[in-house]
Parts: structure tokens; C-alpha cells; sequence
């Protein structure tokens, strides 16, 4: 019988990457809900910090945070990078670089440079590659990301942006809109895009303690860094369900393979079972 | 008795939101008693009690490492932060993410290697199995 053995041993290899595939599907699966549980926690802050930014755009203040106004030139940009650590995702993390790339080279072609921070291992790494001019980079953030554990790249950032080494700052990752669909989304941090509220129609002004400089510096950051975060949540359950995806079509292929595979082997058995027939067959009538 | 609306948020989870009578917090300058119809006001929270009065008298307390407490005529909103935050925390947070960009960039992360060949590798079965691919239809 040829290559019947071969085509078995194919035939398990497949099933077992299958039960990989299978395995990963299911976590993701279970891990999607546990990532849409934090993102949905973590709501509440973003949309009360909204209106607090809100309100503290409305209010007429003598004193104006470098935060809150455009600058006239650019002559470099910032990039927050939120990727997955993990693979095996489909195209989520490389959708989301080319659509980066696109946004460096224009800004390259005006003359522009640009600096990024990366969160997650997967930006790392293609970045790094890439020589681009990375100046801070955190990985393994685990199932359950913290703040703290973004403090640091954010605060790189908000210096750079301070000391005016950068003059405007981006955020980019997956936004989750749902298990099938996850947008690669571009979010500008710095400076505040204005809001599109109606202004308010009498004049009023927050009674600052200790002082409006100090208080708006820590409101914004705390803003930043909420943003951030959110995005990071969202990033991660992007991760999951593209996982489930890339995994379960993984698992309906090799499905579709050992199918295949079966049918060859059975018609390989098929004949060798007929050629050693008519070769007895043809031994008879010989004798 | 008038109340006033109070939210109490942080980054990871909703802590209250309700109407109280009175909201005490420690603001950076000292005790704050906001009462409804306050004036507007924003001021950085030190790690502390936040204590709520609620419209049937009872007390309410929580615990916040610091925060922003803004006050409106109508709501008052405390953002909580979720870790205790000083400046020169956040600045070796900050050296932290610098120094592991360094590491990526000086290629020296063992995890990163594994990324990388693991990349490698994938591409290069991507171009075994091409071949074979093309090599049967070759024969056929």
C-alpha cells in the first residue's frame, strides 16, 4: 500500500495541531469576556474625566496649559503604540503597523520626525527592527493590566512633550467594536483636540487649591493616562477576540485538511485492496 | 434636606455614585466640606478618608491614595487614583520604560529572541511549504 503510512502520520499531525488550535480558540474565548468586564469597569472614569475635561475647557481661565494649545509648528511628533505580547492573533498587530507606517512616512515625506513609545512585546520588537527612535517601551502586561505599569511610558512622553521635544502626540491601537470587527484607530492625545460642546453662556472659573498651573498639570496627566489605559483594555480584547477568530478558522482548516487526507488514504487503500485482487485474480487464471 | 449628586471613579472601577448631602475629603490645602450649591472648584486629593454624608443621615467612608476632586453646582466628582502616585515614583516608572527600550533596542532580551527566531521560523515554513506546494504542481 504506498505512502499509507505517510499520509497517517500526516493525518495525526493535523489532528494534533488541531487540538492546539482548538485549546487556544477556547481560552480566548474565555478571556474575551473577562477583557470586555474590564473595559466596561473602566468606562465610568474615562466619561467622568471627559466632563470634567470638559468643564475645565469651558471655564474661563487667565491661565492656559501647554496641553490645551496648538502649537503653530511641528517639527516632531510622538507615537503611543499599544500591541498585544502575544501572536498568533491573525492580522491585529499587523494591520495596525502598516497603518502606522503610512502615518510615519507622511510625516516623514513633510520633514517630520517622529519619536514612539510601545506598549506590549509584539510593537517592541517590530519597531526595534525597524529602527525607529524608540524611547521607552513596556512589556507583559498580563491579563489584567494595571495603570501603574503604563505611568512610565506615558510620563516619557508628557516630558517630551513639556520640554517640546515632540509637539503633538498620538495615540494608536485596536479598538474593539466587536468579536468580529476590531479598528485600527488613531487617537490624538496632545495637544486636547477641542471639544465640540456649545460653550457655556456666562462667564465662570474654578476656585483652584492650590494653584491652576499645579491642578490642570495633574488633571491632564491623570486625563493621558486614563486614555491610555482605556485604549490598552481595548487593545486586549481586540487581542482575544482576533485570536478566537484566527483560531477557530485555523481549526475549521484543518478540519477541511484531514478531511482530505482521509479520502486519499482511503482511496490509496481502495487500490491497493483492488490491485492485490486482480493480481490473485490474475495468478488464477495463470495456474 | 438638599443633596447634591456625587460620583466617586477610579481608572479600574466605579466606587459610588449617588445623591449625598455632603462630601468630606482631604484636599492638598486642608479639610474640604462640600455641601450642595457649592462654588466650582478643582483641587488635587491627598491620600485619605472621603467621607459621605447621605440623605438619611448614615456615613459613609472610602479610602482613596489621592486623587482630583472637582466640584460643580450640581455633581461632585472625585477620580481616584488607583496606586499611591509621588513625583519621584512616577519618574522612576518613567527611567523604567526608558531602560527597556534601551534593553529592546540593545537586543538583548532572551524573550525577544525567541519572538524574533520564532518569526524566522514561521517564514521560513511559509516557504518550505510554498515550494512543495510548487513542486507537486510541477509533477502533476
Amino acid at each position: 500500500m504506498a505512502g499509507g503510512r505517510e499520509i497517517k502520520s500526516k493525518i495525526k499531525s493535523v489532528q494534533n495541531t488541531r487540538k492546539v488550535t482548538r485549546a487556544l480558540e477556547m481560552v480566548s474565548a474565555s478571556k474575551i469576556r473577562k477583557a470586555q468586564d474590564l473595559m466596561k469597569a473602566s468606562r465610568p472614569y474615562a466619561r467622568l474625566m471627559r466632563r470634567a475635561i470638559g468643564h475645565i475647557a469651558h471655564a474661563n481661565s487667565e491661565y492656559q496649559h501647554p496641553f490645551m494649545v496648538a502649537r503653530e509648528e511641528i517639527k516632531r511628533v510622538g507615537y503611543v503604540v499599544v500591541s498585544t505580547d502575544r501572536g498568533l492573533c491573525g492580522g491585529l498587530n499587523t494591520n495596525l503597523f502598516r497603518n502606522l507606517l503610512g502615518q510615519i512616512r507622511e510625516w516623514q515625506d513633510k520633514g517630520v520626525e517622529v519619536d514612539m513609545v510601545c506598549i506590549g512585546q509584539k510593537a517592541t520588537a517590530y519597531f526595534r527592527r525597524l529602527k525607529v527612535n524608540m524611547l521607552g517601551s513596556v512589556t507583559h502586561l498580563g491579563e489584567k493590566p494595571q495603570l501603574d505599569q503604563l505611568i512610565g511610558v506615558i510620563k516619557v512622553m508628557l516630558d517630551a512633550y513639556t520640554d517640546g521635544r515632540i509637539d503633538r502626540l498620538s495615540l494608536v491601537y485596536n479598538d474593539f467594536v466587536n468579536t468580529m470587527t476590531q479598528r485600527a484607530t488613531t487617537d490624538q492625545l496632545l495637544p486636547l483636540p477641542p471639544s465640540d460642546e456649545l460653550p457655556s453662556t456666562h462667564a465662570w472659573d474654578y476656585l483652584y487649591e492650590p494653584d491652576a498651573a499645579t491642578v490642570l498639570d495633574h488633571v491632564l496627566t491623570r486625563y493621558v493616562e486614563s486614555l491610555v489605559y482605556q485604549a490598552t483594555l481595548e487593545n486586549l480584547a481586540s487581542e482575544h477576540a482576533a485570536r478566537m477568530v484566527a483560531m477557530k478558522s485555523a481549526s475549521d482548516n484543518a478540519t477541511k485538511a484531514i478531511g482530505n487526507l482521509t479520502l486519499i488514504y482511503n482511496k490509496a487503500r481502495q487500490a491497493a485492496i483492488t490491485q492485490e485482487i486482480s493480481e490473485i485474480v490474475g495468478g488464477a487464471a495463470a495456474v | 434636606m438638599s443633596t447634591i449628586r456625587c460620583d466617586i471613579v477610579s481608572a479600574e472601577q466605579e466606587i459610588f455614585h449617588g445623591d449625598v448631602s455632603m462630601v468630606i475629603a482631604t484636599g492638598e490645602m486642608g479639610e474640604l466640606g462640600i455641601a450642595p450649591r457649592h462654588a466650582p472648584l478643582i483641587t488635587r486629593l491627598k491620600p485619605g478618608q472621603v467621607r459621605l454624608k447621605l440623605e438619611n443621615g448614615d456615613d459613609q467612608f472610602f479610602y482613596v491614595s489621592g486623587g482630583i476632586l472637582e466640584v460643580q453646582p450640581s455633581v461632585v466628582t472625585i477620580l481616584a487614583d488607583t496606586a499611591l502616585r509621588a513625583g519621584d515614583l512616577d519618574e522612576a516608572a518613567a527611567r523604567k520604560a526608558k531602560e527597556e527600550a534601551e534593553r529592546a533596542l540593545a537586543n538583548r532580551g532572551a524573550a525577544m529572541e525567541i519572538a524574533e527566531a520564532q518569526n524566522q521560523l514561521a517564514q521560513a515554513m511559509a516557504q518550505l511549504q510554498a515550494l512543495e506546494h510548487l513542486r507537486r504542481n510541477l509533477k502533476h
